[in-house]
Formats: C-alpha cells, structure tokens, sequence
C-alpha cells in the first residue's frame, strides 16, 4: 500500500458558544492518516468523536487549526469548494443512515453520481446494490426498508464513487448486534476490494479491533494511540 | 397549566415557535391592516358621496317633523339642520315664474359645498352657509325665466327678497331632473313672512344629520321604526341611484379584499400548524413514554396553543394598526383629504380570527398527537398518525367557512368564494394526483438536477398535496382580486366616458325638431338623439285600479301617485338589455310595452299584464311583453316604459335629448335659448364632475386595497414555503454531503418550487375565473369579460411567486453547516 499521507489534521481545536460561556470541544487535535489505513476513533460519549469526524469531512468549521485531505487544505476551501471535494474524495456513512426518503434505494445510490455529473449513473448504482445484496429492494423507499437494509443502502452510497476516503459514523450504533455484524463485514470488505482508506467513530471495542489502529478521545482531547 | 408553560417557555427559547408565531403574526396583521385600511377607506367613501345630498341621512316628510327626531339626534351628539322646500310663484315686475322656493337653516349644507357667483354666468365661490334673512339667492335658470339682475327684489308670497347671488352648485339639487322647477333659496326665517304655508301647502320638510357612521346606523335603527306616514329617512344610496351602484360594488370589493386577506392567513397558518405537529411527534412520543396520558399531552398542547395565538395574534392586531396607519399616510388626499380615524373592532376581530384560525387548523392534528405511537422513539420512521392528511382539516375548514361568510359581510359573496375554494381544493385534490403521476413518470427521464427537483415536487404524496392546494388557494385568492377589480374598473370608465351627456334639454316640441338639428349642425355639436315623451298616469293594471293605498311601499305610492314619462321606439337600445320576453317587431300588434324590471318588481308588474295609462284623458293599454335593465348611471335619457310608436304617436307629445357640451361653450346654450326661448336646458355637468370625482376615488381605493392583499399573499407564500423548510434543510445537508454544490441545489430547488407553481398557477385561475364569473354575474352584477391572460398570470406569477418566495424562505438552506443540521433534525 501507498505510504502517502491522506488525512493531515493540525492543532485542531472547536469552541462552541453556550450560556456558561465557551465550550470547547476539541482541543489541539493533531494527527495523520496514511492511504489504505482503517483507523477507528474511539471514547466516550460526548468526547467529541462525532464532531472531530464531522469536522474531517468538512461539514463544519473550526475554530482554529487545518485539515488536509490529499494534501488539499480543507478550510481555505469554501462550503461549495468543499462539497465538491467530498463528492470527488469522501464518502460518508451515518448512524442514522441519512436516506432521502423521497427517493427510492436505487435514486439514493445515484445521487453522489449525479451530483458528480458522471454517466451511468444507474449501471454503476445498481452494480453495487447488488454487491450489498439488495438487488430485490432497489424501487423501496426508505421506510419500507429494516434498519439492516438501510444502511446497507447508505454502504452503498458511499462507496459508489469509489473514495479514497470513507467515514463512518458510529455505523452500527442503530442496528443489533447480528445485523450490525453483517454491516462491518461489509464495510470492511469493500474497503479491501477498493483499496479506500477507513476512518470510523465507535463505541464497539470489537469493531475498533478490526481497524489497524484507534485514536482515543476524552473529553476533547487525544489521549493516545493504540496501534 | 404549569408544565404546559414551562414547556412552552422552553420550546420559545430553542426556536421551535418561531414559525408558527409569525404565522399567526402575519395573518393577524394581513387581516387587520386590511379591515382597518377598509373600515376607513369605507367611511371615507360615504363621507364624500354624502356631499350629494348635503348630508349623511335625511329624513324627509310632508307635514313638519316631530321634535323627537331632532331630539333624538341632538342628544347622539349629531349635526343637524333643516330644510324646507315647496312650488311657488316667483315674480319680478310683470313677470311671473313657477319655481321650487327652498328654505335653507343655519348649518346647511352638512356635507358638500355650496357655492354662488356674483352675476349670471360669473366666477363661482364657495360659500359656508345659505342666504342671511331678507336675502334670496335665484339659479341660473330662474334669472333668465324672469330676466333678473343681481341686486333685484323679487315677490316670495308676502315677502318681498333681495337677490344677491346666482346659486352655481346646490349639493342636494339632482334627481328628476324633468320635473324639477327653477330654484330660489332663502333664510328659514323668512318663511313666516311669505305666508305661502297653510294647512294642505305641498311642502317638502328636510332633516339634515351628519356625523360618526356608527351613531347615524344606530339613530337609523331607531328611527326607521318611529316613522309615520308620510315620513322616510334616506341616505345617499337611497337618494341618488347612479352613485349607489358604485358604492355598493365597490364595498362588496373591500368585502372580498378582506375576505381574500383571511384566506390567505387561514392557508399560512394551516400549513404552519402542520409543520409544527410533525416536528413535536417525538417529543410527544417520549412524553408517553415517559408517564404522561394522551389527556396530559392533550391539555398541555392546547393551553400551548391558546397562549401562543393570544400572543401572536395580539401581536400581529398592533402590527395590523401599524400598517393601516402607514398606507393612510401614503394616501393621505388620495381618496379624502384625512381618513376617518379607524375604529378599534378590527382590532378585536384579529384577535378573535387569529385564535379561531391557529385552533381550527392545530387541534384536529393535536389530537392525532396525542394517539401518536410510543414506538416511535424506537423507530422514528413510524411517521405521522394515519388520520392526520386532508381529513383532519376538515374541521378547520368548516370553522374558516365561518369566518369567511362573516368577512364578506354578505352571505352571498361569502357563499360564492366558499364554493370557489371548494372547487379548488377538489380540483387540486384531483389534478395534484394527476400531475404527481406525470412527474413520477417524468422523472424517470429527467437526469442531474431536474431528477431532484421533480423528485422533490413529487415527494411524500400528501405533503405536496397540501402544498399544492395551498399554495393555489392562496393564487386563487389573489387571482380573484385581480379579475374582479378589471371588471369593477371597465364598468366605472364605460359608465361615465369623457364625453358623457351633460346637459338635458327638455320640453321640444314635435314642430322644432328640424330647427333644432340644424341648430346643433351649425354650432358643430353632434346630432343630438330626440326621444319622444308622452306624460300619463298609470290607472289600471289588468283592470284592477292602481291606488296608492294598494302599496305598501312608500316608493311604490310615490310612483303610482305621479306622471309617468313614456315613449315609443322601434328598436332597443344598446344601453338597455331585455331580460324577458322579446322586443316587437313590424307586424305584431300595436297594445304592448315594455318595462324598466325594478320598476315592475316593485310595482308587483309581470310579463303579460296589461297596463292602461290615462294619457290627455284618454285610456292607452298594452301588454307587457319584455321587461328591460337599464343602466340608471349613465346618465343618459332613458325611460320606465317603452311602447312601439303606434301606440303613442297619436298622443300629445313633446321630445327630450341630452347631450355633451365641451366645457368652455357655455355661449352655446344663451343662443339656443334664445332661438327656443320654449326649451328648458338642465345642467347636469356639476353633478357629473362629482361624480366621476367620486368614482375615480373609489377606483383608487379599490386599487390600493387591492395592492396591498397582493402584497400581504406574498408574505403569506413566504410562510407557507417556510413551513417545509425543515425538510428542505435535512435533504440540503444529506446532498452538501454527498457533494452537492450550492448551484446544484438552489437549481433543484427552484426546480421544484417552479413546478409546484406551475401546478397551483393552472388551478388557481381556473378556479379564480369561474369565482369572477359567477362573482360578477350574481353578486356585482357586472359585465364579465372572459380573461384567458389570466392563465398566463396565473402560471408565470404562480411560478415566480413561489420561486421568490420560496428562495427567501430557504436561503438559509444554502447556508448553515450540514453537521448542524442533521444533528438537529435527525
């Protein structure tokens, strides 16, 4: 695998106005990831997993420090210049899969196509639902699909541009255990078939297990890391 | 009660109230400015057609006017003075002349102005009070009759008067113009000393009241029922017939603006009740997980509700005030000089409406609330209770129907509109569907962006149903607005043209009609029309006696106690539309007429009956064979009723025209009197420029009105595409992750807007113009004037109107950071 670096965080910190004065919840988070790599963030509740991960795909802002996808600083980028880096580099999984519901499990696949203006949008779609194994669900709406099934449209989703970069978060947080199973092994298949580097938010020690290392957040700041 | 406020204090201060709080807030002020504006706008149009009768109302006897009315008025603090009018001789020297001599009291005119000039034919003035005692003042027609001076005394009975002025605008003088004497005013005071009036004098005694509209409706009541014979009381509606038409169309316009205003708050606040209860089914849901009983949610959910709309209904009645105030100042000396200050019940109804409003379209979705599903903390895509589409509006709706039939301060126009919403609703019901169908299948080809927005217009079918029939009833309304206000205008400017007749001649004889048409060729004036005009005196209807006693009407009695004007004609005329019967042709038999339709309702006179006039002693009788409609406010000659020329021609007759004398030929009408010293020319100009002064104001009005609802829909579109906003903000940040752009997204969004437009912009005019034909036809009886334009408006404006609206109710969409906002609305 390529030694390139593909995530660069620097100093990374986010304050957050409240009625008590600042909250910070990130402070000086600096690390980087290597192209292929599956890293797992790892900590408590409220340690600031989801925000740092928010802030990793440019979904929001800092308020001091860089980010670096393939060595493009994320920050000096608008949200439209962002928007179109996500869609070129990073796919996103959710917990709470985050499906359009007025479109169908085929329409949600070829969405982040679209959006790319790429051909074959369809083709390319239906390919990978049938590579999670929906092929019978593709015309379901949402919210005729389980949980399981969901996300394993969101999985979908994310991979079907084929990013460098996929981030999870706290991808089986909504699904049992036996389903949530059946997700990571998933995940971290096609992680292996397309060669993307893996970046998840956990609870799940079994799941941070499966990465080749974790970080670990408490309260906002990075304790250590466990290869 | 406690927890339903700490409740609320704390959803106030996440924000969650925002939407529908402003809701309510705008529909209360949208209805609240316009029934101020038009509650004013109102008084001011009585006000100044008032001055045509020199007063608001006037109660007019035969015999002196018992104290009591005086009293009575003295005592509601109105302004008051009388008048007295009667035939009398009037000789200067040797010459002798019939006028109508009338006595004016201090205080006259209340309303309009009075104004004289110093010589005949000189510059007029305006003058605040009639002739000091001792004094009289002539009109223009009686100086000539007696060939007088300024400065002449003339013989009144016993009393000997001065004239010192030529009267050039009486405010009260019009009406019959062929029955109408010369004039001469004097003081009151004088009356005593002309001696003229004895026990059997036909007098004509005059009440004059003015003053605040609510106290005179209220002195009206009360008086109505203490009339005797002999006595009536009128206002300017009753007393002049060509403004009446106007002013009546023109409140049953401010009646359907403020109808319209209502519609339009009822549509923002249904659609952002909904949003509200969709965005509580969680809380709602762990409130019974946690203990609570559908009772308790219930409760706490309604004193919500009723606290929420007294706040923001309060809130949007002041800001109601506010804005009526405004758009008075921005009109000041438009329609009147000053508005009447508005009263405060508008203030009350906005109150009232803006609660009725937010409780007819939140409770029935409350009570779905209620029963919503526990298990919906554990699966939040256990959406909506099932009940909770169109149906639960049902109630809403039932309660609006109220309020609207009570906004258009008439049954029929309220019941009207009603059924044209009703249509639309149906019909967006049935074209939604349809039109969501060809979207699905459109979809399938569309690619990039068009695939988004016609998935997005074509979302979660009941959603984009409301929102379609919202978004067209709101259209319709304005639509409507629009149409009828054409309609209303053409028929004020047809009525009244530049060249309109403005002076009648009267009392031609058959023997001068060829000297007459040259006269008017050499003066270059066109030819003027010569109606032929037989008097007589209708005696027997299917030979049953005509007595005034038979009446109960009092104007009945006065119409069969007078001469009627006849005439005969071969052909109708354009200004006159048979509704019955047919008019004769060459061959039928000569026995036939044909009736004016009020004067036949009144009179109880139906097709088929036969008449007999009592014509120079003889008997005429015909049959009726056509009722007619006459346009009274053209102010063109025209007549009750009508015979085919062999019928009349044998009977003494004389001729009537009316014609258009350019301002500034006045020299025209001093030689044909001389010419014709026989002819009696009424000048009607100064009426006609009242008015027409009048109309142009009510026209204003109208359009003022008109433009400010138009404005108050567009803040009510607004809301209502806010009210999707959450959803609109969800699926924003779900794209913005996957890499959608922001022109990508607006493009999808103005995609879907543009669609949803298109879809509610056919409905609403085709609602909007089966409203206005049926609306001008049956409640403003006005001429329609079929508009297809109005489909082009209806879809471009549609479009547009909810592109705009909607791009300004979802910028922030383009905004906010896609991190916030899932893990708010997630």
């Amino acid at each position: 695998m390529s030694e390139q670096v593909i995530v660069r965080v620097e100093k990374l910190t986010k304050t957050v106005a409240h009625d008590s004065g600042a909250l910070t919840i990130l402070h000086d988070i600096s690390f980087a990831i290597k192209s292929g790599e599956s890293v797992a963030i790892v900590g408590p509740s409220g340690s600031g997993k989801s925000t740092l991960l928010g802030l990793l795909a440019g979904l929001d802002t800092p308020s001091s420090g860089a980010v670096s996808i393939n060595g493009e600083s994320l920050f000096v980028l608008d949200e439209d210049a962002r928007a179109g880096l996500r869609g070129r580099l990073i796919g996103f999984v959710f917990q709470s899969f985050q499906l359009l519901p007025m479109l169908t499990a085929l329409e949600n696949v070829m969405l982040p196509l679209e959006l790319l203006g790429g051909g074959n949008a369809r083709h390319r779609a239906t390919d990978i639902l049938e590579r999670v194994g929906l092929q019978q669900r593709m015309r379901h709406y949402p919210k005729q699909l389980s949980g399981g099934e969901q996300q394993r449209v969101a999985i979908a989703r994310a991979f079907v541009t084929q990013p460098a970069l996929l981030l999870a978060d706290e991808p089986t947080g909504n699904l049992d255990s036996t389903t949530g199973g059946t997700v990571i092994e998933l995940l971290f298949a096609l992680n292996r078939e397309r060669g993307t580097t893996l970046l998840l938010v956990t609870h799940d020690p079994a799941l941070a297990q499966r990465c080749g290392r974790s970080l670990n957040l408490a309260a906002g700041r990075m304790l250590e890391e466990r290869a | 009660m406690k927890l339903a406020l700490r409740l609320l204090a704390r959803e106030w201060r996440a924000g969650e109230l925002t939407l529908i709080l402003s809701a309510v807030v705008i529909a209360v002020a949208a209805i609240t400015t316009v029934s101020f504006f038009t509650d004013r706008v109102h008084q001011a149009l009585t006000t100044q057609a008032s001055q045509l009768l020199a007063a608001d109302l006037v109660l007019i006897s035969d015999h002196p006017i018992p104290v009591q009315f005086a009293d009575r008025a003295s005592a509601a603090g109105l302004m008051l003075t009388r008048t007295l009018a009667f035939p009398s001789m009037v000789v200067a020297g040797q010459r002798n002349q019939l006028a109508e001599v009338k006595a004016v009291s201090p205080g006259y005119p209340l309303r309009g102005e009075l104004s004289v000039s110093r010589t005949l034919f000189g510059p007029a003035e305006i003058v605040n009070s009639g002739p000091q005692p001792g004094t009289a003042w002539a009109d223009a027609r009686l100086m000539q009759m007696l060939g007088l001076k300024v400065g002449a005394v003339v013989e009144v009975g016993q009393a000997n008067l001065t004239v010192v002025a030529v009267i050039a605008k009486e405010p009260d003088r019009a009406g019959d113009f062929f029955n109408i004497a010369p004039r001469l005013m004097l003081h009151s005071d004088d009356i005593a000393r002309t001696q003229l009036i004895q026990p059997g004098s036909r007098v004509n005694y005059r009440l004059l009241i003015a003053g605040d509209a609510r106290q005179l409706a209220a002195y009206r009541a009360w008086a109505e029922p203490h009339l005797s014979r002999g006595e009536r009381i009128e206002d300017v509606r009753d007393a002049r017939p060509e403004i009446r038409s106007a002013l009546d169309r023109a409140q049953r316009y401010l009646g359907l603006a403020a109808l319209v205003s209502a519609i339009l708050a009822a549509v923002a606040v249904a659609l952002s009740s909904r949003q509200f209860v969709t965005r509580h089914l969680d809380s709602c849901a762990v409130l019974r997980c946690l203990g609570a009983s559908q009772a308790t949610i219930f409760r706490i959910y309604l004193i919500q509700f009723i606290l929420l709309g007294l706040a923001a209904s309060a809130i949007g009645s002041l800001a109601g005030y506010g804005g009526q105030a405004l758009l008075a100042e921005f009109m000041r000396g438009r329609i009147v000089d000053q508005l009447p200050a508005p009263s405060l019940w508008p203030l009350l109804e906005g109150l009232s409406i803006g609660l009725l409003l937010l409780l007819a379209f939140a409770l029935p979705p409350l009570m779905h609330l209620k029963s919503v599903s526990t298990l919906r903390v554990l699966r939040r895509d256990l959406g909506m209770p099932r009940q909770m589409g169109m149906a639960s509006y049902a109630l809403g709706a039932a309660l609006v129907a109220g309020v609207l039939i009570y906004r258009a301060g008439e049954v029929k126009l309220g019941l009207y509109v009603l059924g044209g919403l009703l249509g639309v609703v149906l019909g967006g019901l049935i074209l939604g569907l349809l039109m969501l169908r060809v979207l699905a299948l459109l979809r399938r080809r569309a690619r990039g962006v068009w695939f988004y927005g016609l998935a997005n217009a074509g979302r979660r079918r009941a959603a984009s149903l409301t929102q379609i029939v919202g978004f067209s009833l709101g259209l319709m309304a304005l639509l409507l607005l629009t149409l009828v206000r054409g309609d209303l205008l053409a028929s004020w400017q047809s009525s009244l043209p530049p060249n309109a007749p403005n002076r009648f001649v009267i009392n031609i004889q058959p023997d001068q009609l060829s000297a007459l048409q040259q006269f008017f060729r050499r003066e270059n004036l066109d030819e003027p029309i010569l109606y032929p005009m037989v008097r007589g005196r209708l005696v027997a209807i299917n030979a049953r006696p005509v007595l005034a006693q038979n009446y109960a009407e009092e104007r009945a009695q006065r119409l069969v106690e007078r001469e009627f004007n006849l005439s005969w004609a071969d052909r109708t005329r354009s200004d006159n539309h048979l509704v019955a019967g047919r008019w004769w042709r060459g061959g039928d038999a000569p026995d036939q007429f044909s009736v004016e339709e009020g004067l036949a309702q009144i009179l109880g006179i139906k097709l088929g009956d036969r008449l007999t006039y009592e014509i120079a002693g003889t008997p005429v009788s015909g049959h009726v064979t056509s009722l007619r409609k006459v346009e009274w406010d053209s102010m063109r000659v025209n007549f009750f009723v009508i015979a085919p020329p062999a019928l009349l021609q044998a009977q003494p007759a004389t001729y009537i025209t009316s014609f258009h004398l350019p301002p500034g030929h006045e020299e025209t009408l001093n030689r044909l009197l001389r010419q014709f010293p026989n002819f009696t020319v009424i000048d009607v100009a100064a009426i006609m420029r009242d008015v027409r002064a009048i109309m142009a104001r009510v026209s204003d009005a109208v359009t003022f009105v008109f433009l400010f609802t138009l404005l108050a829909g567009l803040v009510v579109l607004y809301a209502a595409v806010a009210a999707t906003r959450d959803e609109r903000l969800y699926e924003a940040a779900i794209m913005r992750t996957l890499g959608a752009r922001s022109k990508q997204l607006a493009a999808a969004q103005l995609i879907e807007f543009a669609v949803l437009g298109m879809i509610s912009g056919v409905l609403a005019a085709t609602g909007a113009s089966v409203t206005a034909f049926m609306l001008t036809q049956q409640v403003l009886h006005l001429p329609f004037a079929f508009n297809p334009w109005v489909w082009v408006a209806g879809v471009l404006g549609g479009m547009l109107g909810i592109m705009l609206a909607g791009l300004m109710a979802t910028r922030s969409v383009l905004r906010v950071p896609p991190l916030g906002v899932l893990r708010s609305l997630s």
